[in-house]
């Protein structure tokens, strides 16, 4: 038992090893919110390539490797920093120079296939998408669809069996690898997350390998004590990081508030710099994680969070 | 008591009191960054003291304190009933039936109160691309109804927009049955010079208020498409209270209303 846990415990630099260029993966967090951003510096560092990228609404967890080249394509819902970009900078240069492929979906619908895999059906029916042009027509062309890991159909419509009435079928997503970042992990790999979810639990769960970077790693009995505020049993998980602010420049709820002024120096350098500076200066310019912390300095990591201080 | 409207206020603002008042007392509400979190928070001081905030991230009915940057904001978790995720508000909150109010925004709106949130030009070879649907084509679909928020210019209101990413009323009366949605629908547009509703036989955007200082001319002229203006009249502007509150309660820090002076 304690080989096995100890094997789980890794660095960042062993867990991004995990991830094979051309991996089908996906990441937590949403907009603003508690992505794995120490685990997309490690994955650009290591300058993996062709990863295809499942997202509901990934902000600069897809921005930054999508700008740094590692992202082939992309199935999601919305892809800015709401608040502080309209749009991901990278995404759209990628998409409007046509150097990614992509499919787009509703924040609903991605979640929901992402359930469908955590639950290992091959699909879901809903009832929204409907009278849009996203039921309408595919990213996807039909050589990208003849590969056997993506579904060969972006949805279907059909009249449900049981009502006749029209509903939306939407594939099943099974990624090889899904990175979340969560407040705790315990040594055996129980994820307990603080706050809102967002899409975490169906992504964590429909993965062929989970990995979780984590704030803190406590006892086993501590998470126990309460099992009911657990969301991910032990035995999904492959691998755990100890990665304190691994979701800066977004926040952690409870931790910490993400950090406006950091992003708003990244959306301006990722949109007016053509060269694009923020990479070699924040991210392949640094060699860890902590490195990176220690650059931008101890204001920066408590984000901003004015008289929310339990938030 | 008699209404004191206020005399200096800014178009922002405006547009939130207007936004406020689509929200009626105890309706569950679905909002957006931005203007409409300002018009559901200011709703929640004055017309509609019991409406429910809820947020496709996760957090449903929280006691805003500050105002949020993201759906997803910390800000959002501040004395909610429950904190969820995405997977469990849009299926048992909104594909179930319950939310009465989704404001929405977008790039383009067109006469049927179709939203486009994704592309200019060719959707394969975008000439621009915009962020995407988001949960705003799920709000869009099953929401009772929709108020759009938009900026007023010719080129962002089209007869058709180029990607239908929100259904509106589609192409008509008959064009939500056909997709096969159930109920829903776009009830009012507020924009930068006034307030658009949907005619009741047509469901075609007409000019319904404009705001104070804004002719029906002018509406018409900044719309791509036939704008209806014979039933326009002005809007109701913003009283004194309502101003007080949304600079006082709603936005002191001045993170959207500040930011809109610049």
């Amino acid at each position: 038992m304690a080989s096995e846990i100890e094997s789980k415990i890794m660095s960042l630099r062993e867990a991004a090893k995990l991830v094979p260029n051309g991996a089908h993966i996906s990441l937590g967090g949403f907009t603003t919110q508690r992505h794995p951003m120490a685990f997309v510096h490690e994955l650009i560092r290591q300058k993996k390539r062709k990863l295809h990228f499942y997202g509901h609404s990934p902000g600069g967890g897809l921005d930054m490797p999508i700008g740094a080249g590692c992202i082939r394509r992309v199935e999601l819902a919305y892809e800015a920093d709401e608040a502080f970009s309209r749009i991901g900078p990278r995404f759209r240069r990628a998409v409007e120079n046509g150097s990614i492929e992509w499919e787009d979906y509703s924040n609903f619908g991605m979640v929901q296939r992402f359930a469908a895999g955590a639950m290992g059906i091959p699909f879901i029916p809903m009832k929204t998408m409907l009278g849009s042009d996203i039921v309408k027509k595919e990213g996807f062309s039909k050589k990208t669809r003849s590969d056997p890991k993506i579904a060969p159909k972006k949805l279907a419509v059909i009249n449900c069996p049981f009502t006749g009435d029209k509903i939306v079928l939407l594939p099943a997503i099974r990624t090889d690898v899904t990175i979340i970042h969560a407040q705790v992990v315990d040594a055996q790999g129980t994820v307990r997350i603080y706050g809102q979810n967002f899409g975490d639990e169906q992504q964590a769960k429909c993965a062929k390998k989970l990995i979780v970077t984590c704030e803190d790693i406590v006892e086993p009995e501590e998470l126990r004590e309460y099992p009911e505020h657990n969301l991910i049993p032990f035995f999904m998980m492959n691998a755990i990081v100890k990665v304190p602010y691994g979701a800066h420049p977004y926040a952690c709820y409870r931790c910490y508030g993400y950090d406006p002024e950091f992003l708003r120096i990244y959306h301006n350098k990722a949109k007016n710099d053509g060269t694009w500076g923020f990479l070699n200066d924040y991210i392949l310019g640094v060699s860890d994680w902590e490195e990176y912390l220690t650059k931008i300095g101890d204001d920066r990591k408590l984000g901003y969070a004015p008289r929310l201080k339990l938030r | 008591m008699v209404k004191k409207y206020a005399e200096d206020y800014k178009l922002l603002e405006l547009m939130a009191v207007a936004a406020a008042r689509e929200i009626r007392d105890g309706e569950i509400v679905f909002t957006g960054t931005g203007l409409p979190m300002l018009g559901a928070m200011l709703a929640q001081h004055t017309n509609a003291l019991n409406c429910i905030i809820v947020f496709e991230a996760g957090a449903i009915d929280c006691k805003l304190a500050h105002l949020p940057m993201s759906v997803g904001d910390p800000r959002t978790m501040r004395f909610a009933s429950t904190a969820t995720g995405l997977f469990d508000v849009f299926s048992t909150v909104l594909q179930r039936g319950f939310l009465d109010v989704g404001f929405l925004g977008g790039a383009q709106i067109d006469a049927y109160g179709n939203i486009n949130a994704t592309c200019i030009g060719n959707y394969h070879h975008p000439k621009v691309r915009f962020p995407g649907s988001g949960g705003s084509g799920d709000i869009a679909c099953l929401s009772k109804r929709t108020i759009i928020i938009a900026v007023h210019e010719k080129r962002r209101f089209p007869e058709r927009v180029d990607y239908i990413t929100s259904p509106g009323w589609i192409d008509g009366p008959q064009g939500r049955k056909r997709a096969g949605l159930p109920w829903g629908g776009p009830s009012a547009i507020i924009t930068t010079l006034g307030v658009l509703r949907f005619d009741e036989r047509k469901k075609r955007a007409y000019l319904a208020s404009y705001h104070p200082g804004v002719t029906p001319k002018q509406a018409q002229e900044n719309t791509g498409f036939r704008l209806d203006v014979s039933r326009a009249k002005e809007t109701e502007p913003p009283t004194e209270a309502e101003i007080k509150i949304l600079r006082e309660k709603v936005d002191p820090e001045g993170i959207f209303l500040k930011k809109a002076e610049e």
